[in-house]
């Protein structure tokens, strides 16, 4: 390493990777992994999301994951809360309709309305 | 470049290694693989969380979730619960589990509330075999802003107005000390780093080196700018093996960035170091017996001045500063001197990082403000005595240091007032003693420690010592005769006014403070050859009361020595008082309490 560009690049590059550790800023994707949510097919709904976000470097997403908040027949069921605490709650999700919300929701703040749990009940 | 949703820090430092941390990284591993879990979780080995009595100790993020005591056992539930289906497993965090809202994360545990981490502050959060997780968190941005903005006597002025002192021992201002190195003429010059951590029961140089070693080596680099130095040594002990791993590791990586060597960063400072592994001599953290030792030579003081600052290794100027000292350098050129020196006391800037053992819940490393009182340090984020005792008193700067006795519990610590007190900062271990600990027992340790340490090159601490102990064994050996008290106080002044370095000039320290503040204990032991809290053997009996006695025989099978007689069922038990060798087993066994020991 010859200079401090170098370092800088290092730093940012391997903060990206590790920020989870200090700041928690960013948005938040929580997925139902309930025995429920991933009967349901949760698991390849969050790795949807990790390979989209992973895709686009949205390194200060988090993606984690809860258990069952009752409504089993919507899983899979995922969160997505913004910086200010709003939340998003979207059903029967899919690895399809998980990278639309990456690019919709979490890059261009566009709800994905007709996804989410409200629309769900609604269709009854 | 994998994203993980999650990271689970597993410590591998040396108090969680010997409760088999690497153990519970297998199972880890094994339980990802089972799960398939192993692209969305790593697993990162990291350093010392503090938390040593609770190890192994495990953290995952995002959630800043810990559990303490994690055995392999454990693993198929953490894993299953919440690393895949993302539910916390409570029953196994650390802190108070009767609490009726557990805490879930790291900040949350009543032992880190009160702290502050600055010397500590990458312990336990990156993977220190790793230098781009060190540089993630700015590491080697303080080298790199030293370098290019600049002058060297810039950085002496920060480090001089941040009010910074030694965190080894005496508490020198470390900015003086940087001055004098830098103003001092010599054909070269060195800057030495003191890893030489020796006192029973401190090891937070330690944990730093384990957890961070990368700090202390931008510090140096950092130091070697700022006095004129191209090459630097950090002396280590060899009985710290997983430091010295970590720290060749951390010097070959940052050679191969080129953040140490020719040329740093392209600004032509050119900085080199090397590790030297002491044999494990507590002189050799006196400093003129270290450079010494690290020459090659014997471990041994000689009298200063000069300073070496002046004439140090080799004959040359030389910078000497404890781990802990360079551990905030890096922080202090990144968030300024008036940061620095907004926290702690008026004399003692930043704070200080206290091994903090004895009787009490939480033993292990804290990082405190100056100031903080040590009623917050044994209670608040000790979490108190076990077993309901009363706090008698704590003892601090080790075989250097001396007690603080209960009456003075809300002194705040800091340099200055430990010294009153009779005590001293030292490098920070901190032993909290209950109402069973006997204070002659407790000098008398310290100074078996500093007789056996003693390098014996000058008579006072050679001999002195000596004299010293063999007066304190008559006395807890209930041999104790009158005028010994007056006898040992005429040594410990003698001692402390004669003997060449550090080390001999504070071995009374213990002796002379248990005798400011328990001066009666010492006296019942001589005179009434009463020792109170019950711990010198000479001076207790076990006795079975025998009314209380239901002649069951259990003290007597249990007894290591046979020294209880009596037949069962044909009435009470006696011991025999010149075989019994005290060692209480009959007290523990019995079913019926009828065993006391006699005081």
């Amino acid at each position: 390493m010859k200079s401090i560009a170098e370092l800088e690049e290092i730093r940012k590059k391997t903060l990206e990777q590790i920020s989870m550790r200090k700041d928690k800023n960013g948005m938040r994707v929580v997925v139902g992994m309930a025995t429920c949510g991933i009967a349901a097919g949760a698991r390849p709904v969050m790795t949807a999301f990790l390979e989209e976000l992973k895709k686009r470097n949205l390194h200060d997403v988090q993606v984690t994951m809860t258990g069952c908040i009752g409504v089993c027949r919507l899983e899979p069921i995922v969160d997505v809360i913004d910086t200010e605490g709003n939340k998003v709650t979207y059903v029967k999700m899919t690895p399809e309709k998980a990278r639309r919300v990456v690019a919709e929701h979490i890059v261009n703040g566009r709800i994905c309305h007709d996804l989410t749990v409200g629309a769900a009940e609604k269709e009854k | 470049m994998q994203i993980y949703r999650a990271h689970v820090l597993v410590c591998t430092g040396t108090g969680c290694t010997a409760s088999d941390s690497e153990r519970v990284i297998r199972e880890l591993e094994k339980q990802l693989q089972e799960k398939q879990l192993t692209n969305e979780v790593k697993v990162v080995k990291t350093g010392c969380f503090g938390l040593c009595h609770q190890g192994p100790i495990m953290v995952v993020y995002p959630e800043g979730a810990m559990y303490a005591t994690v055995k392999p056992e454990d693993l198929p539930e953490i894993v299953e619960e919440h690393l895949l289906k993302g539910r916390i497993v409570k029953r196994l965090l650390a802190g108070d589990k009767t609490a009726e809202d557990v805490a879930k994360s790291v900040e949350n545990v009543g032992f880190f509330k009160r702290q502050k981490r600055i010397a500590l502050r990458n312990c336990g959060i990156i993977n220190p075999e790793n230098i781009d997780e060190y540089i993630a968190f700015d590491g080697y941005k303080a080298l790199a802003k030293v370098l290019t903005e600049m002058k060297p006597a810039d950085v002496i002025n920060e480090i001089k107005k941040s009010g910074l002192r030694g965190r080894g021992g005496g508490g020198f201002p470390t900015g003086m000390k940087w001055e004098f190195a830098a103003r001092a003429r010599g054909e070269k010059k060195y800057v030495c780093c003191n890893a030489d951590e020796g006192d029973p029961g401190a090891f937070m140089d330690r944990s730093i080196l384990e957890g961070d070693p990368h700090s202390v080596i931008e510090a140096m680099a950092i130091a070697g700018y700022a006095v004129g130095a191209d090459q630097g040594y950090i002396y280590v002990r060899a009985e710290y093996p997983i430091a010295v791993k970590r720290l060749r590791m951390a010097i070959d990586q940052a050679k191969e960035y080129g953040l140490l060597g020719k040329n740093i960063l392209g600004t032509g400072f050119n900085f080199d170091l090397e590790l030297r592994l002491g044999a494990g001599a507590f002189v050799c953290g006196e400093e003129t017996a270290l450079l010494a030792s690290i020459e090659g030579r014997r471990g041994e003081p000689r009298p200063r001045p000069p300073f070496p600052a002046v004439k140090g290794l080799l004959g040359q100027p030389t910078l000497l500063n404890n781990v802990e000292t360079y551990a905030n350098i890096p922080v202090i050129i990144l968030k300024g001197a008036e940061w620095f020196s907004s926290i702690g006391t008026e004399k003692s800037k930043g704070t200080k990082v206290f091994a903090v053992g004895g009787k009490i819940h939480n033993t292990g490393l804290v990082e405190i403000p100056m100031g903080t009182t040590l009623r917050e340090v044994v209670y608040e984020i000790g979490g108190g005595i076990p077993g309901g005792k009363k706090f008698k008193a704590a003892q601090t700067g080790g075989p250097s240091g001396g007690c603080i006795p209960a009456a003075h519990i809300d002194t705040p610590i800091d340099y200055d007032t430990l010294t009153e007190l009779g005590s001293m900062m030292g490098s920070g271990g901190l032993i909290v003693m209950d109402e069973d600990t006997c204070m002659v027992d407790i000098a008398r340790f310290f100074l078996e420690f500093t007789v056996d340490e003693s390098c014996g090159k000058c008579p006072p601490c050679r001999i002195g010592t000596k004299r010293m102990l063999e007066i304190l064994n008559r006395i807890t050996e209930g041999k104790g005769e009158e005028g010994d008290i007056e006898k040992l106080e005429k040594l410990a002044k003698n001692i402390k006014a004669a003997a060449l370095c550090g080390l001999g000039q504070t071995a009374p320290n213990p002796v002379l403070s248990t005798l400011r503040y328990f001066r009666d204990e010492y006296e019942a032991h001589v005179r009434d050859k009463r020792c109170p809290a019950g711990v010198c053997k000479a001076m207790i009996s076990y006795v079975i009361q025998a009314d209380a006695c239901k002649s069951c025989g259990v003290c007597a099978r249990n007894c290591p020595v046979g020294a209880i007689e009596g037949e069962r069922k044909k009435g009470p038990f006696v011991i025999n008082q010149d075989k019994c060798i005290k060692c209480g087993a009959c007290v523990e066994k019995c079913p019926f309490n009828a065993i006391y020991k006699n005081v």
